[in-house]
């Protein structure tokens, strides 16, 4: 379910398109290549609809779903059928072969490749006309570590030769290191479009974490001077609004021991959990995470 | 690029160019060519045929004295290919059923977004391969039936020898299609093979011939060119003959062909992929 969802990405950079699972990313890449038909409105690429391209692959590059290669098909031949749908020529199957390191299993049947190879191999189909536009869903799903890797300096890559990446995650930690742009949706509505730096800043509020072996003491010394707590589970107290300076004179004024006062940033996840949070289709039982 | 959401239905229209259609074909005889499975349907159809003609034609050759009055050296030519069609049956449900099994219909349909060009380069040339195997398999299983008849056999220049060679190469290449168009109805090869060879396998097994359910079951879709496949004994036999004749026939195969196509298209059309 996708419901009035507008926003434009812009080449040269990576958009990291975020959402919770089930907030309709998918759903929204699918209409964009026109396998899904949305029941009104319509996607434009380069101001036209994706179905009007002749050769469409030459315009945009996608894996949505990498598993979807016949399991009989060696990859060389998946690949050459793609080409031929477009009129690519036959050595460019070749060329993004080697682009992902799949040259070696090139005559191998997909169907004994593992999850990092056929995810490479829908790289490769993506890759395959040389397209200004690329899609990807979840591309990191499932992958090792050294893949993880690969694929964030792909995406950069590809970015940076100025073709505008667009590439959908659910989680906000991995986008963060490689988008420079944001799209966030939950529900199938927008909730965020801005650039990560701007969203980092307006997302994450910072507090001023204090430890002390008398903590009602504490409490009450930061009440009297107007400073918000919290008390964590751990028995810490968290003070918003305030800086850790502050915190450290009030306690050398009124004679309190303290273990540690730290600056504490709330991290990019708990800022998306947080703007997601209300438009989380299906949550564990039992309220706020 | 933009994902705007106004009002307005997402069709346009494209003109098809020539070279685009013929992009699509080479994209569908490679799909053809590098998956075994699919492929060797095809040899298979070959084999099966020739071989149950050579069988047929042995075991007739035995048995034709005393009654060489009645008997048609055409039935044993054509008999076999009523078994020997379940695997370019087969291979058109495969063709087609193999995209929805593994997912690659996204693939496809994200690369040639126009499904009624997909959809047409897809039959057009399964259509063209099965016609290709149809003719070399129903001319060698006739040479090989008459040969192994012996001094029953006939020859391809022998009175209606032609056109009932002609009808069997139209039968096959349009069961084939047919099975297309069900496949893409169904999206899914079990499913179109768990409907159509038992149909199908019941058929040649005499479905067609059965007293009560005859007056319907002559209809099915692989018992229509029977009658210009010389399967159903001469003209007004009470229990092998038909209701229509030879040409007739093929044309009741031809509608059921259109209807399972355009059933298909309908299906591929308005379906999220």
């Amino acid at each position: 379910m996708v419901d009035d969802l507008s926003f434009t990405v812009r080449p040269g950079h990576v958009t990291g398109f975020l959402g919770p699972n089930g907030a309709g990313k998918s759903t929204t890449m699918r209409m964009m290549l026109g396998l899904d038909r949305p029941t009104a409105g319509r996607v434009l690429i380069d101001g036209e609809p994706y179905g009007l391209f002749p050769e469409p692959l030459r315009r945009v590059g996608a894996m949505l779903d990498a598993s979807a290669v016949h399991g009989g098909r060696s990859a060389h031949n998946h690949l050459l059928w793609l080409a031929r749908t477009n009129r690519i020529p036959g050595a460019r199957v070749r060329e993004v072969l080697a682009a992902v390191g799949l040259e070696d299993v090139a005559g191998k049947r997909a169907k004994g490749f593992s999850l990092g190879m056929t995810q490479r191999l829908g790289i490769a189909a993506a890759l395959l006309g040389d397209p200004p536009v690329l899609l990807f869903d979840e591309p990191v799903n499932g992958l090792d570590p050294e893949g993880v890797l690969w694929i964030r300096n792909l995406l950069k890559g590809l970015a940076a030769e100025g073709r505008t990446v667009f590439v959908s995650s659910h989680l906000m930690s991995e986008t963060a290191l490689t988008a420079e742009h944001l799209v966030v949706i939950g529900r199938g509505r927008l909730l965020a479009d801005t650039t990560v730096s701007r969203f980092v800043e307006a997302n994450s509020r910072s507090y001023v974490r204090i430890r002390t072996p008398e903590p009602e003491r504490m409490r009450d010394v930061l009440a009297a001077a107007g400073i918000q707590v919290e008390e964590t589970r751990d028995g810490a107290l968290e003070a918003y609004g305030t800086e850790a300076a502050r915190l450290g004179e009030l306690a050398a004024v009124n004679g309190l021991t303290v273990h540690e006062v730290s600056t504490q940033r709330a991290s990019l996840e708990e800022a998306f959990m947080r703007l997601t949070g209300d438009a989380v289709e299906y949550r564990a039982g039992g309220g706020r995470r | 690029m933009s994902a705007t959401s106004t009002r307005v239905t997402a069709e346009g229209r494209a003109t098809v160019s020539a070279a685009s259609a013929w992009a699509v074909v080479t994209a569908e005889w490679t799909k053809i060519r590098t998956v075994r499975s699919t492929f060797w349907t095809l040899p298979l159809t070959f084999v099966l045929s020739v071989g149950l003609g050579h069988l047929i034609g042995l075991s007739f050759a035995d048995g034709v004295s005393g009654r060489e009055e009645t008997f048609d050296p055409l039935f044993a030519a054509f008999y076999g290919l009523t078994l020997g069609q379940l695997p370019l049956v087969a291979f058109g449900v495969l063709l087609v059923g193999a995209e929805y099994t593994s997912g690659t219909i996204r693939a496809s349909l994200a690369a040639v977004p126009r499904r009624g060009l997909f959809y047409g380069g897809k039959a057009f040339t399964g259509l063209l391969t099965a016609l290709a195997v149809s003719v070399v398999t129903v001319v060698a299983t006739f040479l090989v039936s008459q040969a192994a008849l012996g001094r029953y056999g006939t020859s391809l220049g022998a009175e209606g020898a032609l056109p009932a060679v002609v009808a069997a190469c139209l039968y096959l290449t349009l069961i084939c299609v047919f099975a297309m168009g069900v496949a893409t109805m169904l999206r899914s090869s079990t499913l179109s093979l768990g409907v159509l060879l038992p149909v199908f396998f019941l058929g040649s097994q005499g479905l067609g011939n059965v007293p009560g359910l005859k007056v319907v079951t002559q209809y099915l879709p692989d018992q229509v060119a029977a009658v210009a496949m010389h399967l159903t004994g001469p003209a007004g036999d009470p229990r092998f003959g038909r209701d229509y004749g030879a040409w007739t026939g093929m044309g009741i195969l031809v509608l059921w062909v259109v209807a399972a196509l355009v059933g298909g298209y309908l299906v591929l059309r308005r379906r999220d992929a």
